[in-house]
């Protein structure tokens, strides 16, 4: 599933365009180190196709359910990790472009679980030890499920942290993980079992293009290690920068609201699931409270209390009578612009 | 037919682009004023704090005003705004359930907290959907991607973004010629079955393989020597800096001031 704008911070994103900025620049130098003219318009035309092909859905007989192809395995095998990085990227830009599938925020976000967790993890660390040499057919089938499983469920992951993070849910870290991750894992099998269908086949009918088992790396690229050190450095460098930024200015009304709740009630600590103080206690919030105190004071903002609080609750009718002629404003702006604009366009040729 | 969700999608395509390449005040505007615009306003927007809901409603003055210069029309934005995604819903629609304690109150209606973030939720998801299109239909993948490679994205990418775009529309239509010849073979189970899909795909991976093929033999032909050349010169006048400036500023004062509070407030003193 897409990760969206709506659910990200600037923090957690801009963490997430840093690590995947830095990944395509890595794969982008690769495909430099080993040119090969061919591959501009193989990488294009391949990327069209995963596009394309992801929109056929193939039913499971007798189970109601159905997929598409999960495209990053694939591009792995046929063009190497790097490339096949660069492929999703620019695929997953063009989803959040023309389709606002996740959208341009939260694009980071997704060429990181989508693209970076399978070309150059679920690949490497699960089909390719898989698979081996020369694989049989049940072989290359099962490392193909394997990898897209084990793909799937760590960018499942991924979404869920990167939600939790931004703390735009209320949902506990545990619940949310329950709920994603056996949706992600039936995804997985039926992802897992198109691509090996088409893996299968392509071994067939072309095995000089579908290079499994030929050679440990089918095309040479940065080492995995180095890349998942880069990856955790950059994290870190830019997840501790950001939240430091975000926590040095923090939000005024949002403060003022988590006031206005816990005066509402007996006290801060007595609220419902949800509460600030109780979204602390989940695994997540306890692992990053202590990883990254700024990044958890933006989710959660504990401790800010003001003094006018309860005035600004009391208050909300003026604000939504603003609101209201704020939307009455713009609309009737941009429908008076568009009016004058029409009037004042030439009349049309005959 | 199974062709339709494809059919729908390349039309879909096939009219932002057909928008961008019409002549407008914001299709003349320079792509990278445009780019950095929308991104400042994605930032804005992800910035607010997760309670905020009319806080966040001023901001809706930047797609209007885009959609007004850009002569975009209205449909096909709505849309797509509509079809709201799934995880958007999905994260959402837990919170009034598990934050209901109140946060304010309008009569006799009780606000809560978990409400309150979940149309913050689902305003956050209108104003970015909204922007992102409407950058496309204002501008193409072509400009964009002109003024990516000014900002420095690395040149395959920007190649590779170009190449997918030009090839989706033939890609397209091929997937979905070979859908509708499987459909009209196989009347009794239209959906092709998982078993299926390694011969469907990859008889479409085979032709796609040998057209890249072609693809490079052309491209040989006319002498490409691996580097991609952009034909749009970029030119910054000072609309564009206007544009950009005029903009951010407007970001920053609504980011920092509850405008619509002030105006309710405002408002509500000059009644009493």
């Amino acid at each position: 599933m897409h990760m969206s704008d709506a659910l990200v911070s600037p923090a957690v994103a801009g963490s997430l365009w840093a690590v995947t900025a830095g990944v395509a620049a890595m794969s982008a130098r690769a495909l430099q180190r080993d040119p090969d003219d061919r591959r501009v318009p193989l990488m294009g035309v391949l990327g069209a196709f995963v596009f394309a092909a992801q929109m056929v859905n193939f039913s499971i007989p007798a189970t109601g359910s159905s997929g598409h192809l999960g495209g990053g395995l694939l591009l792995s095998a046929l063009l190497g990790p790097p490339a096949a990085f660069l492929v999703m990227a620019s695929v997953l830009t063009v989803q959040a472009l023309f389709f606002a599938d996740g959208g341009l925020l939260a694009l980071g976000c997704n060429i990181f679980n989508l693209g970076f967790l399978t070309c150059f993890v679920a690949y490497p660390l699960i089909f390719v030890p898989l698979s081996g040499r020369a694989p049989s057919r049940m072989r290359l089938a099962g490392a193909t499920v394997a990898g897209a499983v084990v793909g799937l469920q760590l960018g499942s992951l991924g979404v869920v942290l990167e939600t939790v993070l931004s703390g735009r849910t209320d949902l506990s870290f545990s619940s949310f993980l329950l709920l994603m991750q056996p949706i992600h894992l039936v995804i997985g099998v039926v992802e897992g079992s198109v691509t090996a269908a088409l893996v299968l086949f392509m071994r067939e009918s072309r095995p000089d293009l579908v290079s499994i088992g030929a050679t440990p790396s089918p095309k040479p690229g940065p080492p995995v290690r180095r890349v998942a050190a880069a990856v955790l450095l950059a994290a870190a460098v830019a997840g501790g920068a950001l939240s430091r930024i975000a926590s040095a200015k923090p939000d005024g009304l949002e403060w003022s609201l988590a006031h206005a709740r816990a005066s509402a009630q007996t006290g801060p600590s007595a609220g419902p699931a949800g509460e600030p103080s109780e979204r602390r206690d989940t695994p997540a919030g306890l692992l990053f409270a202590r990883l990254a105190p700024g990044w958890a004071a933006t989710a959660e903002r504990p401790g800010n209390v003001g003094p006018e609080a309860p005035e600004r609750a009391s208050s909300s009718f003026s604000g939504i009578l603003g609101a209201g002629l704020t939307v009455a404003m713009i609309a009737l702006l941009g429908s008076g612009l568009r009016a004058l604009r029409r009037l004042s366009r030439p009349a049309p040729l005959q | 037919m199974r062709t339709d969700g494809i059919a729908a999608a390349l039309a879909h395509v096939e009219r932002l682009d057909g928008l961008a390449r019409a002549d407008s005040l914001a299709g003349r505007l320079d792509p990278r004023a445009k780019l950095a615009t929308t991104l400042a306003f994605l930032v804005t927007v992800a910035s607010y704090g997760r309670y905020q809901v009319t806080a966040l409603l001023p901001l809706a003055l930047f797609p209007v005003a885009i959609l007004t210069l850009g002569d975009v029309p209205l449909a096909p934005i709505l849309i797509r705004v509509a079809l709201v995604s799934p995880l958007a819903i999905l994260v959402g629609i837990f919170n009034p359930i598990l934050d209901p304690s109140p946060i304010g109150s309008l009569g006799p209606f009780v606000i809560t907290a978990g409400w309150a973030s979940f149309a913050s939720i689902l305003v956050r998801f209108a104003l970015s959907v909204s922007a992102a299109l409407l950058l496309v239909a204002t501008t193409g993948l072509d400009a964009v991607c002109a003024a990516l490679s000014r900002f420095r994205v690395p040149r395959v990418l920007v190649v590779q973004l170009l190449f997918l775009y030009r090839y989706l529309f033939v890609l397209f239509g091929e997937v979905s010629r070979t859908l509708r010849a499987y459909a009209l073979r196989s009347p009794s189970h239209p959906v092709p079955r998982v078993r299926e899909a390694g011969a469907l795909l990859g008889q479409v991976l085979l032709r796609t393989l040998s057209r890249a093929q072609r693809v490079h033999a052309a491209m040989l032909c006319r002498g490409f020597d691996g580097e991609l050349r952009l034909r749009r010169p970029l030119r910054a006048r000072s609309a564009d800096v206007a544009f950009v400036v005029t903009w951010f500023a407007f970001f920053a004062l609504s980011r920092a001031f509850d405008l619509p509070r002030l105006l309710g407030n405002a408002v509500a003193g000059a009644v009493r």
